[in-house]
């Protein structure tokens, strides 16, 4: 039993089960999502190459969440759709941009965050930072998903996706070291 | 000051704005950045393809950027005030890279944050076409006057880009008074871009 549940979480361990950024990979394609601006996080390393290896996707570093938000909102509006990726402290960037941009617009911002600060975290700044993003999110009635199976990942991430753009508002789906196996200390 | 300010005319922003909005003819899109620039952008005449920015400082390029990246068979402006850009400075670097060649970006640079009260911007000593070029935007000019100015924005026009186009301006405020209705412009650009219909 505690054998199974381990099989559903953590990344390689089942043969059988793809990587949990190859799930999401798959569902951003499968949805249409084709516009993925970055600032990167050692998590997120397997799917930013994934992406970029994949000419499907247009995928670029910015030089912040904020701006990466403005692209995509833009984007949006034009009629291509997008998500940004980032870490925990990238969206504690974002408090402005949602309140004053997405959420008044009603744009369905695409957004995945990996989760530092918690499980394990080593940097007193990171759990920290980490406290701020659910009650940020909160404020702001704002969709949000934290992901820690690999057997949830595909079902969370298509249908959040897909209620985004039918409700035209934003959702955070939060990547958990549940998921991930997150950053360890070395 | 560095040499390519010297010769600059200071101009007007509406002026500027309504000469910019006159050679439009072929649906270009339009995103004024936060106050001034769309107060202007709005009096200039409220095309569909006009975005109005309401909150969200210095994110006009960024939200142009989407705009040309999702429609690369239209021309898409930006404007922005110079105390916007220098907020995201950043972003200049990601444009060059992307170098989206129906892109434009006009900065009115009257060296102070006009609608919080005319306090001087920290870029005093700075020259933003310098930075611009600096960041990998080689395309990018001082107006000298309003002539120049319609000249260059004629090449952004016709030939690809990015581009960036920036104009001295005096300290007056915008004329226009964007209707502070988010959810209401941003459909209407969509239904200006095409990606919608009036319901
Ligand atoms: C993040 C953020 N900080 C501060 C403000 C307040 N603010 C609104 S407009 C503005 C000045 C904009 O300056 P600039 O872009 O140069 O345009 P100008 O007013 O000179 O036309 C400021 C500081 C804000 N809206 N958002």
């Amino acid at each position: 039993m505690a054998a199974d549940a381990d099989a559903a979480r953590s990344p390689g361990i089942s043969p059988d089960l793809p990587h949990w950024h190859e799930i999401v990979q798959a569902t951003l394609k499968r949805n249409e999502v084709n516009l993925v601006p970055y600032v990167p996080d050692r998590v997120l390393t397997p799917l930013i190459a994934g992406l970029h290896a994949d000419p499907f996707f247009t995928t670029f570093a910015t030089a912040r969440e904020e701006e990466a938000v403005g692209i995509l909102a833009g984007a949006w509006m034009g009629g291509r759709r997008g998500a940004l990726l980032m870490q925990t402290s990238g969206f504690a960037t974002l408090a402005n941009v949602l309140a004053s941009l997405v959420v008044p617009s009603q744009i369905p911002l695409i957004m995945f965050v990996s989760e530092r600060g918690t499980l394990g975290e080593f940097n007193v700044g990171q759990s920290l930072v980490c406290r701020t993003m659910r009650p940020v999110l909160d404020a702001l009635a704002m969709e949000h998903h934290t992901m820690t199976r690999l057997d949830e990942l595909e079902f969370i991430v298509d249908r959040s996706i897909k209620q985004a753009v039918a409700t035209q508002a934003p959702v955070a789906l939060i990547l958990s070291p549940l998921l991930t196996g997150g950053k360890v200390f070395a | 000051m560095s040499a390519p300010l010297r010769n600059t005319k200071v101009m007007n922003r509406t002026d500027l704005t309504c000469r910019l909005v006159g050679r439009l003819t072929h649906g270009e899109a339009v995103i004024g950045g936060i106050g001034n620039t769309n107060f202007d952008l709005w009096a200039a005449g409220q095309r569909p393809q006009n975005f109005y920015m309401l909150g969200s400082m210095g994110l006009a390029c960024p939200i142009a950027l989407g705009v040309a990246l999702a429609q690369p068979p239209r021309r898409v402006f930006a404007i922005e005030g110079d105390g916007s850009l220098l907020m995201q400075l950043g972003c200049l670097t990601t444009i060059a890279t992307l170098a989206p060649s129906n892109l434009a970006i006009i900065v009115m640079d009257n060296g102070i944050y006009q609608i919080t009260g005319c306090q001087p911007t920290p870029a005093r000593q700075a020259d933003i076409v310098a930075i611009a070029a600096g960041c990998g935007i080689a395309a990018s000019h001082w107006a000298v006057d309003e002539e120049d100015f319609e000249r260059l924005v004629d090449v952004a026009l016709a030939t690809p880009g990015p581009m960036l186009i920036a104009a001295r301006i005096d300290d007056r405020p915008g004329v226009g008074a964007t209707k502070r209705d988010p959810a209401q412009i941003r459909e209407r650009f969509m239904q200006g871009l095409g990606v919608r219909q009036p319901i």
